[in-house]
């Protein structure tokens, strides 16, 4: 493995490790999404024409919800167990490790979504062309919360009521993912064109993967200086 | 030339050049406003197509491109200041935020107050500008939020210096994501500004300048109160508030 | 070579912020390693490190030097060159002691030790399996110490390195700096009491 590569792999297979020792870390976001989905039809009725027609937008906003929760732990106890001053002063450059950690978040918490999404898109009966659809834009939209996200997250470790300040500043940048994805999943509903959407989240999630572990580095050296 | 800059960079120096600077632009914008207005409201022709409603562009239009013009500076002087450790580029960026701000929660009000005759409702959706200047909004908020909630003046100045700097992608990025959106569901809101009649333009910019002037001696106000916050246990602060001729 | 002067900060010596541990004098002794090396005024095993700390309020306008080269320009091989035995261990408590110090040797490839060698030497080869939060707080703290062998590392800086050790095992501390001296190494520490260790050293104090 080439030596830039050593802390990425490092960082998230610690990180790793530590979710599978904590399962309930990794399960209460994709409860939280599942309960999400189940307001909406309790709060505006069960008619399956308004189910299907909101079905890509209520569960992509659910999506989103449950990332912006799983986000807040992100950096938390590494900042209070000491771990994150010591990632501060490794030899290995910092946006690396930074990646290993994302890489870490999104595989149990953007990547779970994925997965969990079908069960409740075909309670919102959607049909099973468009569910993979609806994966493919919560697979490459995830990476990119994930990534914007931990730029947040940086930014608001270790400040008193973090939350609810973190929330505030990742949805303006949640906001343009959540547009492509669910609108790409309302128009392959109907069977329009939706490859502009697809194709743009791509695009997104390269962009984030080359720019935002410098950014969420640069944040973390500033609040921990 | 470089000598003028540094002098510009020095907060003292900046505090007294302001304290002449303001004013005056105080003055002229407020002249060019009054006339503007006056242009506006009752000497330019009604509009074929919208009536009286119209007028209120006499405001909107200034407001929005403020709000975008002080976010733009909000980042410029943060990236100043986190570059080139600058000082008073820090204290632009954080009293340019509330104006900034003051000025987008204008723009939304006076695009409303526009809107409720052309769409029929106070607030339309489906509009990609107000969309865009309500997200704008947000990202003024969290902006303030997080330099409220770090105590540590340098720390806050440099975080929410990164942070006005990922939020000028953003808004390119929101912009063009909402017009996809809003292009995507058409058939909501259709309105077309048409091109302006000469008499209409020239008030127009008359506003704009005014407004502007305005808002750099609202600025050079914030500016002052912020240096003098931030320098408050310097030597000069504390003989220019000691000296009998005092500045207030 | 590690050079440290003052910069234009607070002279003397106090912190503008409150500090909660203990108040009153902090020593703090340095070794050098190869050549001459001098250790100035404030210098405190925290702030040279970079890393946020309450002492850093001391220096945080001074400036270090290694070698003549300001460490900002060449901070990536001042970190490879040093390990931070901080307060706060920054070991992960559901892990397994042998998980942590794997994690650490995978950022720090080039180490040499042998770890079944350290273990011993530091008491805790039979822990290695445990869970880290199981252990009581001297044996965290000998982990820590464990990771700070196997780092391999020229520069050690410690900051109250002999919290929760009992007599024994402030000993070994003792002995471990002491080794780690005469091998040409050198240790930065900040600590509350005195020590005595048999290599020269620069002494600091700060009221």
């Amino acid at each position: 493995m080439p030596g830039i590569f050593y802390g990425l792999a490092a960082t998230a297979k610690r990180d790793l490790l530590l979710a599978w020792k904590r399962p309930g870390d990794v399960l209460n976001p994709l409860f939280f999404f599942a309960m999400v989905c189940t307001l909406f039809p309790l709060a505006v009725g069960p008619s399956a024409e308004q189910l299907e027609f909101s079905g890509p937008g209520v569960l992509w906003v659910a999506a989103l919800l449950a990332t912006l929760l799983s986000l807040n732990s992100l950096f938390l106890t590494d900042y209070e167990d000491g771990s994150l001053d010591q990632l501060l002063v490794s030899p290995q450059p910092l946006p690396v490790l930074v990646l290993g950690k994302v890489l870490a978040h999104w595989l149990t918490s953007g990547l779970p979504l994925v997965f969990v999404s079908p069960i409740l898109a075909i309670t919102y009966r959607m049909p099973l062309s468009v569910v993979g659809v609806m994966m493919l834009t919560l697979g490459l939209g995830t990476i990119s919360l994930s990534l914007l996200g931990s730029i947040g997250a940086a930014l608001t470790v270790g400040l008193h009521r973090g939350t609810a300040l973190l929330s505030l500043l990742i949805l303006p940048l949640a906001m343009p993912i959540m547009i492509l994805g669910a609108n790409a999943v309302s128009l392959a509903s109907t069977n329009d064109v939706y490859s502009t959407g697809i194709w743009a989240l791509g695009a997104y999630a390269i962009a984030s993967l080359s720019l935002a572990p410098y950014a969420t580095a640069a944040a973390l050296r500033i609040s921990n200086e | 030339m470089w000598k003028w800059f540094h002098m510009l960079a020095s907060p003292p120096h900046f505090y007294r050049i302001s304290a002449i600077l303001a004013p005056w632009l105080g003055m002229a914008g407020l002249i060019m406003v009054a006339y503007g207005t006056w242009q506006g409201l009752f000497v330019v022709p009604m509009d074929y197509q919208q009536g009286d409603a119209f007028r209120i562009i006499y405001v909107h239009v200034p407001s929005a491109y403020l709000s975008m013009m002080a976010y733009m500076i909000m980042a410029t002087s943060g990236a100043i200041g986190l570059i080139w450790r600058i000082k008073l580029a820090h204290a632009v960026a954080a009293a340019a935020a509330p104006i900034g701000a003051g000025f987008t929660f204008l723009a939304l009000c006076t695009g409303s107050i526009w809107g409720r005759p052309m769409w029929g409702t106070w607030w339309e959706w489906g509009d990609p500008r107000m969309m865009s200047e309500l997200i704008l909004l947000f990202l003024y908020f969290g902006y303030m939020a997080l330099r409220s909630s770090i105590d540590d003046t340098a720390k806050a100045d440099k975080a929410s210096a990164v942070l006005a700097l990922v939020g000028i992608v953003n808004v390119v990025i929101v912009h063009f994501s909402v017009e996809w959106w809003s292009s995507l569901h058409q058939g909501q809101t259709v309105f077309k500004k048409g091109t302006m009649d000469a008499d209409m333009r020239v008030p127009l910019f008359i506003m704009l300048i005014g407004f502007t002037l305005l808002f750099g001696s609202m600025l050079l106000r914030r500016i002052r109160t912020e240096v003098l916050y931030r320098e408050r246990r310097t030597r000069w602060v504390r003989e220019m508030i000691l000296s009998p001729e005092g500045d207030a | 070579m590690v050079r440290a002067s003052p910069g234009p900060g607070p002279g003397n010596g106090k912190s503008s912020r409150s500090e909660p541990e203990a108040s009153g004098e902090r020593a703090v002794r340095a070794s050098p390693g190869p050549g001459p090396a001098r250790l100035d005024e404030r210098v405190v095993a925290d702030g040279l490190a970079g890393s946020r700390s309450q002492a850093q309020a001391l220096i945080r306008t001074g400036r270090v030097l290694v070698d003549d080269v300001p460490v900002e320009k060449q901070r990536q091989t001042f970190h490879g060159d040093l390990v931070w035995l901080a307060h706060r261990t920054g070991l992960k408590g559901d892990l397994t002691l042998v998980e942590n110090l794997e994690f650490e040797r995978s950022l720090r490839a080039h180490s040499n030790r042998d770890p079944e060698e350290v273990y011993e030497r530091l008491g805790i080869s039979r822990l290695k399996k445990l869970v880290l939060r199981s252990l009581s707080a001297g044996q965290q703290r000998r982990v820590a110490l464990a990771r700070m062998l196997l780092s391999d590392v020229p520069l050690w800086f410690m900051d109250e390195p002999f919290t929760n050790l009992d007599r024994e095992g402030r000993a070994l501390v003792m002995e471990l700096v002491e080794d780690h001296c005469s091998k040409g190494g050198m240790c930065v520490m900040a600590a509350h009491q005195d020590v005595d260790i048999d290599v020269p050293t620069t002494r600091v104090k700060i009221q």
